[in-house]
């Protein structure tokens, strides 16, 4: 192993003890808690750049960072294209219509406690299902363009979000409920000035299980057949070229889409359910 | 658990009833180009009974799908290329590798992060942040570069499954660890008990609900991965290549066969690992 793979294991050993030193001396310190982190992510960084340096990993099995930083920045446009057919056309679209019905359906069965009973135990045995595998069927129906992949989306992300909802709409306490029939609140007040809000926190947490299962229904429905752009689309034909650095791009822009959209939803609530006391401690 | 058969089985039933509507409608439409080919007139009645009779239907009806699935489950002998037993043995079987590779990574790590102040501050954030990437969207292509490299079979398959089953086992297991609150550590403390003694006697079993339920995620997130990692062109062997070479054949009752297999086989696990669960928390006097 040459003089680079040395040095970044040497880097790592070093990093590992500024670590071990600031997380024992100040572990309440904000700023430890910042930097710890980043500094691990550096090490992971630099240790991959050395070991494949150091090492002479072929770029075929696994390219640098980089390697991978110059495929993303030769290739803006085409990552932007891939992006905003597979994640601002697809992903999204099937996000919202997904939920947006998965909230309905769950708002219209809640007043019939029979249907709920029944339909609580199969929404959680379907979301446990290996949904994905409905992506050919749909690719048929719907055809190779994104609309195919939209569908696949609502289909994923249904059913937590409705599990996660029906829950949230049983939330209220007796007490809170009871306080509204003492006021001979009707029931849409009720559930206007009560019981959705009482679902929030329980509705974010589907909503950001979804942001994950939305992206992976969108770029694995690429596989069955799409037209010549998109992230999965792109992915699978740069392997075929051996192509790694542009597919590790390709995984770059997916994993800072993956954790952007999971940061958005988790920065509405925030601001959406800022009474909970799981946000209030922050 | 009584009360609530009679609306499960009522939404079952509604769902059988709308699949049977949309196999009638979807399919409709093929049944009349065939009749206005030949120039015959088709009543509703004729109609109905053929589009719950194709050979391709764009949506099969639950009948023809059950059909589908019993002649792959008990029509063929097990070591058939055609039977699903075969591959869902195939799948079950890089399942449960990843699965176990997975499970004992994930609780070695928490362990780690639960006695180590630096591993938690530094891994857990992106542990967590990891949740948030779709790892699964790239599971085909570690496949064909690990195939490049000559390795094939079961393992690449298995690699995936465990990264699936990892973090759901990780994140469970450190709750789970720190789960024992001050009192009872503190007890443990004035019997001047040690680490490792505090770690087998009052960690590890208090942490045994959160693991099961972490493993019930996980088993289901490892099959996923596995009928994943079974699409990439050249796989011919498991249920993800079933629902491939289905979807290139446009043999809709093999895709849908294969979905209700992988749909049972899910089932099966979270059961057993449920069964699992029920008889450890009772030995340990934890069931509710």
């Amino acid at each position: 192993m040459s003089a680079v793979g040395w040095g970044a294991i040497a880097f790592w050993l070093a990093a590992w003890g500024a670590n071990s030193f600031l997380a024992n001396r100040y572990p309440k310190a904000g700023w430890v808690k910042a930097l710890v982190p980043t500094l691990f992510g550096i090490t992971l960084l630099v240790l991959w750049q050395g070991l494949v340096r150091g090492l002479n990993v072929s770029p075929v099995i696994l390219p640098a960072p980089t390697d991978i930083a110059t495929a993303i920045g030769a290739n803006i446009p085409l990552l932007w294209g891939d992006f905003s057919q597979t994640i601002l056309k697809g992903a999204l679209a099937g996000y919202l219509i997904g939920c947006g019905a998965a909230i309905v359906v769950a708002v219209l069965v809640d007043r019939s406690p029979f249907l709920q009973r029944g339909l609580l135990p199969v929404g959680n045995f379907v979301a446990a299902l290996p949904i994905v595998g409905i992506a050919p069927i749909l690719v048929m129906w719907f055809g190779f363009d994104w609309q195919s992949k939209a569908a696949v989306v609502v289909v994923m992300v249904f059913f937590p979000v409705l599990v996660n909802m029906v829950a949230g709409l049983a939330a209220t306490d007796a007490l809170s409920r009871d306080l509204m029939a003492t006021w001979s609140a009707s029931y849409p007040q009720a559930l206007v000035k009560l019981r959705l809000p009482a679902a929030l926190p329980f509705l974010f947490n589907g909503l950001k299980i979804a942001t994950t299962l939305a992206l992976i229904g969108a770029i694995v429905a690429e596989f069955f057949g799409s037209p010549t752009r998109g992230m999965g689309f792109r992915i699978s034909t740069a392997v075929g070229q051996l192509d790694l650095p542009l597919v590790w791009a390709e995984i770059t822009v997916a994993a800072l889409a993956g954790s952007g959209f999971y940061g958005l939803i988790a920065m509405i609530e925030k601001a959406a359910t800022f009474w909970h006391p799981s946000q209030r401690g922050k | 658990m009584k009360k609530s058969i009679l609306p499960i089985l009522t939404v079952l039933a509604a769902i059988v009833v709308i699949w049977y509507a949309g196999a009638v409608w979807l399919n409709s439409q093929w049944t009349y180009d065939q009749a206005a080919r030949a120039g015959v007139e088709v009543t509703f009645s004729e109609m109905v009974s053929d589009t719950l009779t194709q050979a391709r239907p764009v949506l099969p009806a639950p009948h023809q799908v059950a059909k589908g699935l019993w002649d792959g489950i008990a029509g063929q002998k097990i070591t058939s290329k055609r039977s699903l037993v075969y591959h869902a043995w195939i799948t079950f079987s890089a399942t449960m590798a990843g699965f176990g590779l997975g499970t004992i990574a994930g609780i070695l790590l928490a362990v780690g992060i639960v006695h180590s102040r630096a591993m938690d501050m530094s891994v857990m954030p992106w542990a967590i942040a990891s949740q948030t990437i779709p790892i699964l969207a790239i599971a085909p292509m570690v496949i064909v570069v690990l195939a490049s490299l000559g390795i094939k079979g079961m393992l690449p398959k298995a690699i995936i499954a465990a990264y699936l089953s990892f973090f759901p086992v990780l994140v469970g297991m450190v709750k789970g660890l720190r789960a024992p609150d001050a009192m009872q550590l503190d007890l443990l403390r004035t019997y001047n008990a040690s680490d490792a003694q505090g770690f087998w006697k009052l960690r590890l079993p208090a942490s045994m609900p959160y693991l099961f339920a972490s493993l019930k995620v996980g088993i289901a997130a490892a099959l996923v991965g596995t009928i994943v990692a079974e699409l990439p062109a050249g796989a011919t062997q498991g249920l993800g290549a079933r629902l491939l070479s289905g979807s290139y054949y446009g043999q809709t009752i093999q895709i849908w066969a294969a979905l209700f297999g992988a749909a049972i086989l899910a089932a099966l696990l979270v059961l057993v690992v449920g069964v699992v669960e029920r008889i450890t928390l009772k030995r340990k006097g934890m069931a509710q």
